[in-house]
């Protein structure tokens, strides 16, 4: 494996500067000031250093972000990941979101690949985040936790000492002195020798005509005064008062409104529509037949939406009308087999299965996308994970090129991968409905019911394993096969068991893609649980038994002597109490949880606490990230306890948040989170926190009851053992 | 059908279908989006704005049974130019994340507040049953603590 430099890295970027382009594809880089266009800063008389970063003569720093924010604190962190290398004053800082052009695509991580020199962050297995970016190459996505292990590290450290190296040099050529004897920090450069300096604003314009250094230096971690610090987030004041714009909230005037519905069977398509009913309704203006969908435009939504409902379409199913979760569950049984065979003669013989279910993402903003199609020119506005893949997606609907449709990024209402590329099936849809309406724009606004029964379901899965166990406890070896999905990243463990996992197939007709974590989300209930078993059929203690199959992890054996100290392992808890402990690697970042939970005597389920110990190698903006890592305990609380989409006769079962509940703030236990700084290269935080939520919990619940939950979500399963009286 | 209603101190006359819910008339006819739809039916409370001065959650509220009614969205918090202790403990605590849910989250804490100055984690969790699903609710709880605790 090839070896990713910054040496590398930033030749490549003076290469571009000077007009080379690398890769057939042919993107410019960051930081390269040649590959941006004047408006996109949107400040005359701004020098703009390079791709990212933006000096103004009123001396603020602004830090244009190629991701979008959903609430995760990406933003924020980038910029802090800049201004820490510039010696910026945060005070000064500010950040706006890169347009949606192929010049702030995720190159710099796409030609590692087409190098074949990979980042160091892949150097463990398969990454699914990184190869996810890698397939997306040419894209300007946000997702696979990548923002600051990709973005941040390779490009905005690099970008801010690059910026910093530009003001002292020009600061040192107009003072007669050595850049050496300049030093920058609070947005000023200073001259120690004579008392000079002047601030960044002062300087933007002569650092502009810098050249681009080739090799700038980084900060020692040692000196950061700005990074592992909290910072408040800049979107959250708009988050407060009700100002931030989500795409549903855009307006323009003329702009009209459509609901729609879709063919309840995936694959199903549209056979008739009487479009009278909803035609003689008030602001209608027109019913839309789509191969798939009808849809109805109105002067408002609340007037296409009630016009819609007069509507009775009739869709056939595409010839999956028989499919259900008793189809597919059994065919994921068949596909298995019997519980695999073991090497060797081990003394016990330990087999289980495990089965998760479908997942709606159910963003809170129900997926949204207004088109206007006027001529040979097509404007979108959306929240979307991707806006280059928004606009390709677009342009294809109203075959048009992608140099004719502009997309406007909008905040997003969360995302936890339903708007990522690949996955922009509204973008699409409203290129669909809003191309006969032309030249007015509309504004597509999916019903909670079109997003719970239209989603890319996080997949349904099934794992079965047989573990042996020594006549003194020690594992001798695990055979597992699954089907519904995984990859080496998913399945791998950090024990010194000797084991292998095999990948069978059982097709079925749902739709399905990335949901929050992505297949580390079944495989660490899967892995986590059964590991659990092992250790109770070999009568040690669940944390004793992982730790002493660590040694050769000392990054996961740290987090799990942390999590242990920070939940009291192994004190006395009171009866129909328990202690559950599960640990797994994702997006470059272990997370080891312990759930502390009761269960009562009639099997009322109470998570009472979480505690989290984290090593994402650093942290950047320790607030946000301790806030992704709450919000990840509580949104694998949501699927482990009550989430699940069933099929029925080829439709998804579930309607709306009556029928596919999420926890609520009662249910939502005490979280405590703790940091551990290693060695390792940054991890992602979006997500890791999701996969060992469920086993932390199923692993209490067992330690509670000897009640041993294997198919989630929790709600299903009886926490009374039979025979004893409630 | 003319329907009378105060909105933010302002007053309206709407000609308007009865049957409207009065949350696409605070969005559609009033242009006030910080008050958004999450369901329709009542169910995630990211629709909730005080309704002469209790919180509902206005997606499935006919603006009739709102006729001469108050109502303050999330825009109306803010009393000259200063946010209300809700809307400052959210930004003290960095609670919302994607921030789609935090208006209605805190309109039915204000009210909330208003009625249990001092309110008990049970009263908390039968009072508040908003979605979220970024997972703000550790935060949501602590906000509230610390404007109760003044």
């Amino acid at each position: 494996m090839g070896k990713w430099t910054r040496r590398a890295f930033i030749g490549t970027g003076t290469l571009v500067g000077g007009g080379f382009v690398l890769g057939a594809a042919g993107f410019a880089f960051s930081p390269s000031r040649h590959s941006v266009k004047p408006e996109d800063n949107g400040a005359g008389g701004a020098g703009q250093l390079n791709t990212w970063i933006l000096i103004t003569p009123d001396n603020l720093v602004t830090v244009l972000v190629p991701h979008c924010e959903m609430g995760q604190g990406a933003q924020t962190a980038l910029a802090m990941m800049a201004a820490e290398e510039m010696g910026a004053d945060w005070n000064l800082v500010r950040v706006k979101e890169a347009p949606a052009r192929s010049e702030y695509a995720n190159a710099y991580i796409g030609r590692a690949f087409l190098g074949d020199r990979l980042p160091g962050f892949l150097s463990r297995g398969f990454d699914y985040g990184t190869y996810r970016l890698a397939a997306w190459y040419g894209t300007q996505a946000t997702g696979g936790s990548t923002s600051i292990r990709g973005t941040g590290v390779y490009g905005m450290t690099v970008a801010g000492a690059a910026a910093r190296e530009m003001l002292i040099a020009a600061a040192a050529e107009r003072w007669g002195a050595e850049p050496s004897e300049c030093s920058a920090a609070g947005s000023r450069v200073s001259h120690a020798g004579s008392g000079r300096s002047a601030t960044f604003g002062e300087l933007a314009d002569a650092a502009a005509m810098q050249p681009i250094p080739s090799r700038p230096a980084l900060k020692d971690p040692r000196s950061y005064a700005l990074r592992r610090t909290a910072q408040r987030r800049f979107d959250i004041p708009s988050k407060v008062n009700g100002s931030a714009i989500y795409a549903i909230d855009y307006t323009m005037p003329g702009l009209l409104s459509a609901a729609v519905t879709m063919a309840p069977v995936a694959g199903g398509t549209l056979k008739s529509v009487d479009p009278a009913p909803a035609e003689a309704m008030p602001g209608v203006k027109r019913v839309v037949q789509l191969e798939h969908a009808v849809a109805v435009v109105a002067d408002t939504y609340w007037h296409a939406r009630r016009a819609l409902a007069a509507l009775k379409p009739e869709f056939d199913d595409g010839g999956h009308g028989a499919v259900s979760t008793e189809t597919i569950f059994a065919a994921f049984d068949a596909a298995l087999g019997a519980p695999p065979s073991l090497p060797g003669s081990p003394a016990k013989v330990v087999t289980a299965d495990y089965t998760v279910p479908f997942l709606a993402h159910a963003t809170m903003e129900p997926v949204v996308c207004t088109v206007r199609v006027d001529g040979d020119r097509a404007d979108v506005w959306a929240g979307v994970q991707d806006p280059l893949n928004a606009r390709s997606t677009a342009a294809a609907a109203l075959e048009l090129g992608v140099n004719q449709v502009h997309v406007n990024n909008l905040a997003l209402g969360g995302g936890f991968g339903r708007r990522l590329p690949g996955y922009l099936d509204y973008v699409g849809l409203a290129a669909r409905i809003a191309k006969p309406m032309s030249p007015a724009p509309v504004k597509v606004v999916w019903s909670r019911e079109n997003d719970i029964q239209h989603d890319f379901y996080r997949p349904a899965g099934m794992m079965r394993f047989s573990g042996g166990l020594d006549a003194d406890g020690a594992p001798t070896a695990i055979r597992s096969v699954y089907a519904g999905g995984g990859d080496r990243e998913s399945m791998f463990m950090p024990y010194a068991i000797d084991n292998d996992a095999t990948a069978h197939d059982a097709k079925h007709p749902i739709p399905t893609g990335p949901w929050r974590s992505v297949l580390n989300s079944q495989h660490g209930f899967f892995k986590e649980s059964f590991v659990d078993e092992l250790a109770h059929a070999a009568g040690k203690d669940p944390y004793q038994f992982r730790r002493d199959l660590c040694d050769a992890q000392p990054r996961f054996r740290a987090l799990l002597e942390k999590v242990a100290a920070m939940s009291a392992w192994g004190t006395p808890l009171p009866e129909g109490e328990g202690r559950g402990m599960a640990i797994a690697e994702s997006f470059g970042t272990i997370v080891a949880h312990v759930a502390h939970v009761s269960v009562s005597p009639e099997g009322t389920l109470k998570v009472l606490h979480v505690h989290s110990a984290v090593d994402c190698g650093d942290v950047v903006n320790l607030d946000t990230a301790t806030a992704q890592v709450q919000g990840g305990v509580v949104f694998g609380l949501s699927a482990a306890l009550l989430g699940e989409i069933t099929i029925a006769e080829g439709r998804v079962v579930q309607r709306n948040f009556n029928d596919h509940q999420m926890i609520h703030l009662k249910d939502v236990p005490e979280v405590d989170v703790e940091f551990v700084r290693s060695d390792a290269h940054l991890g992602g935080l979006g997500e890791p926190a999701v996969p060992p939520v469920a086993p932390a919990v199923t692993n209490a619940i067992f330690a509670a009851t000897g009640i041993r939950v294997r198919s989630l979500p929790i709600k299903n399963a009886k926490l009374v053992k039979s025979g004893v009286p409630t | 059908m003319a329907i009378n209603l105060t909105v933010n101190g302002q007053r309206h006359a709407l000609d308007i279908e009865p049957d409207t819910p009065l949350l696409w008339v605070i969005r559609e006819t009033l242009g006030l989006t910080g008050t958004k739809f999450g369901c329709g039916i009542a169910a995630c409370g990211a629709c909730t704005v005080h309704l002469n001065g209790r919180a509902v959650r206005s997606c499935t509220l006919p603006v009739s049974t709102a006729d001469g009614g108050d109502v303050v969205t999330i825009e109306g918090l803010a009393r000259d130019g200063t946010l209300s202790a809700a809307q400052q403990a959210w930004i003290d605590h960095q609670v919302p994340q994607c921030g789609y849910c935090q208006s209605g989250m805190i309109m039915a804490v204000s009210a909330l507040l208003q009625q249990h100055p001092h309110p008990t984690d049970d009263e908390i969790g039968a009072a508040i049953t908003n979605i979220c699903r970024c997972g703000t609710f550790v935060r949501v709880r602590r906000a509230i603590h610390a404007i109760a605790e003044g």
